[in-house]
């Protein structure tokens, strides 16, 4: 642990290898974003890329980085950070390593709204504005459903179960409503895909990391580590433990409802980013900021490998991060086996 | 007599059910207070309402004068500690790690680790005896080490007043001793206000400098152990016949519960 003191009376705290791993997915990122950048049908150099990045390429780089590649980058970005920041928080406040917001029901939620759009016909605005709406409504109503005198862990993840099966009935049977066309459609949006994906795609998530994120982070952070002591505790060293409850869920619902309005509920991402955040930090807690930049790089890296893995077929992103995220779990249940935890 | 917290005229419920109407509890300051009472008398309840865990549903907590649902939580965290019947060490955590976590309410986003908070966490880990244990991961540690660790914690919050709930539940003989040693040390030398809810009579008696008894909701009797715990009190708040004697150790009062009346048949040679 080093400190940091100023004489101004600011003290900081930071844990080494939880700096050391946050600095490393942020360069790593940006080192497979600018290999993303210069990558398609019309190759170009890390050089010329960062050179277009800053304003001086010809207006056809300027055309394909800006306006085709770039968004899409910020959408791998802006999407998987915001699914493994809102999975932290979900993982802590139900203090269960599973609760991640595909388990709780919110990403179904957010598929319904898309699927209406879908059967009814609209356009990929509405889609999206359908999404975020009803993964919203749905984290509402898991809160609801679970309140008795305050929210316990293990109620929300048994009412987001309820729900998230009753929404995946509802879901199915939109779907063998759908025309074939429009069923292809709603499948392709289900698994999670960032083809062609534009900036009106990742403003949104950009936007509301941009204000929820260091709320979160700075606002909630240490509160919420509090919490995983249990309430009673958390309580008792002045954690306004139901109101904050409240808050975090509603800002995590926001961020996946987002994600899952501009890529669709992509596998796994929420759940898999956390644990490998605390398995790579060996830092106790949420580690928020670890999840959210691991989150980021896991989608970039997943999204690249979704490009290249059939040549000449690009596979949704969300066929990728459901076999690394499934295969991750299944080597964690050995590594713990060997371990003889489990 | 005089009480920065009390209990005024608190009505007391879960959901449908009612435990206390109508209690008052005084906390006389600089005690080491002692609640007593059969299961389900509503005393770990009390506690409850006292640490703002539980919203009277009517009445109210006053910590000093104001009530405490009114001020906000981080306020009221310097003034007043807990130690919960049962915390969740989370995974992988240390001991100094999880003590520092104490320091909470004095914390803030530029001031994460002062000074201060680096003292206040040595001593409490040197008072409960834990500073050896500073690096090892609360999870490896015993029963009665983590008992000492959660305390530790508590004591870093650095509070006048400090609840304690059931603090001795789940030790050995020899670790409850060391736990309720180590109170009394806290009270006498700190002179930190300690209210406690205990299951067993003799070491309320010993440790305690002020008892109140409870039974379905309701103080029967409030005092020092010597006027509070006798044998008449004792079959009324328990129903349990018995004889007190002067604890051969410290002179408190001492129940010895009556011998069981043996049926003559039950009898073989």
């Amino acid at each position: 642990m080093i400190v940091v003191r100023t004489p101004g009376g600011v003290s900081l705290r930071l844990h080494p290898r939880t700096l050391t791993v946050g600095v490393t997915c942020a360069l790593l990122t940006l080192a497979v974003g600018v290999l993303a950048l210069g990558s398609g049908d019309y190759p170009m150099s890390a050089a010329d890329v960062l050179r277009t990045l800053v304003g001086d390429g010809t207006p056809a780089e300027e055309f394909i980085v800006h306006e085709l590649r770039l968004p899409r980058l910020a959408t791998a970005i802006a999407v998987g950070a915001a699914l493994a920041l809102a999975g932290a928080v979900f993982q802590t406040l139900v203090r269960n390593p599973l609760g991640s917001p595909d388990l709780l029901g919110f990403t179904q939620g957010a598929a319904t709204g898309a699927l209406v759009v879908i059967v009814v016909g609209g356009t990929s605005m509405m889609l999206s504005g359908a999404a975020a709406v009803s993964g919203f409504a749905t984290g509402l109503l898991v809160y609801v459903i679970a309140w008795r005198r305050g929210v316990h862990g293990y109620r929300l993840v048994l009412a987001g179960i309820g729900v998230a099966a009753i929404l995946t009935g509802i879901n199915g049977w939109l779907l063998t409503r759908a025309p074939l066309m429009d069923a292809a459609r709603a499948v392709l949006w289900l698994t999670g895909s960032l083809d062609g994906r534009g900036w009106i795609h990742a403003l949104p998530v950009l936007i509301a990391l941009a204000l929820l994120g260091p709320a979160v982070l700075a606002g909630a952070g240490p509160a919420l580590r509090l919490m995983e002591m249990g309430d009673d505790s958390a309580n008792a060293l002045g954690v306004p433990v139901e109101r904050l409850r409240l808050a975090l869920l509603g800002a995590a619902v926001l961020l996946v409802s987002l994600a899952s309005a501009a890529a669709g509920p992509v596998n796994f991402v929420a759940l898999t980013a956390p644990h490998l955040a605390r398995r790579l930090t060996r830092a106790p807690g949420p580690n928020l900021l670890p999840s959210a930049l691991l989150g980021a790089l896991l989608l970039v890296v997943a999204d690249q490998i979704a490009q290249r893995a059939v040549p000449g077929h690009q596979l949704p992103v969300g066929v990728v991060t459901g076999v690394i995220g499934g295969g991750y779990l299944i080597w964690l249940l050995a590594a713990e086996r060997r371990a003889g935890r489990l | 007599m005089r009480s920065r917290i009390r209990g005024s005229a608190m009505t007391l419920a879960y959901e449908r059910r009612t435990i206390s109407r109508e209690l008052t509890v005084d906390i006389p300051d600089q005690s080491f207070t002692v609640v007593i009472g059969p299961n389900a008398c509503g005393k770990s309840t009390l506690l409850r309402a006292l640490s703002r865990l539980l919203r009277p549903s009517a009445g109210a907590v006053l910590l000093d004068g104001a009530d405490i649902h009114r001020r906000p939580a981080r306020e009221i965290a310097k003034t007043l500690g807990l130690l919960p019947q049962s915390s969740i060490a989370p995974d992988g955590i240390g001991v100094a790690e999880l003590v520092s976590r104490g320091r909470y309410p004095h914390q803030g986003l530029l001031r994460q680790w002062s000074r201060e908070d680096e003292a206040v966490v040595a001593e409490s880990m040197a008072a409960t005896g834990v500073a050896e244990l500073a690096d090892r991961p609360v999870a490896e540690l015993s029963g009665g080490q983590r008992q000492r660790v959660w305390l530790a914690m508590a004591l870093a919050q650095q509070t006048p007043l400090l609840l304690l709930d059931e603090p001795t539940t789940y030790l050995d003989i020899a670790h409850q001793i060391e736990i309720l040693d180590l109170c009394a040390r806290l009270h006498e030398e700190e002179g930190r206000t300690l209210v406690a809810v205990l299951h067993d009579l003799n070491q309320a008696a010993r440790y305690a400098t002020h008892l109140i008894a409870m039974r379905d909701g309701q103080v029967v009797a409030t005092g020092p152990p010597q006027t509070v715990v006798t044998a008449a009190l004792v079959e009324e708040v328990f129903g349990l016949p018995c004889r007190v004697i002067d604890d051969p150790e410290t002179g408190t009062p001492l129940v010895v519960p009556a011998a069981r009346r043996r049926s003559p048949i039950g009898v073989t040679a």
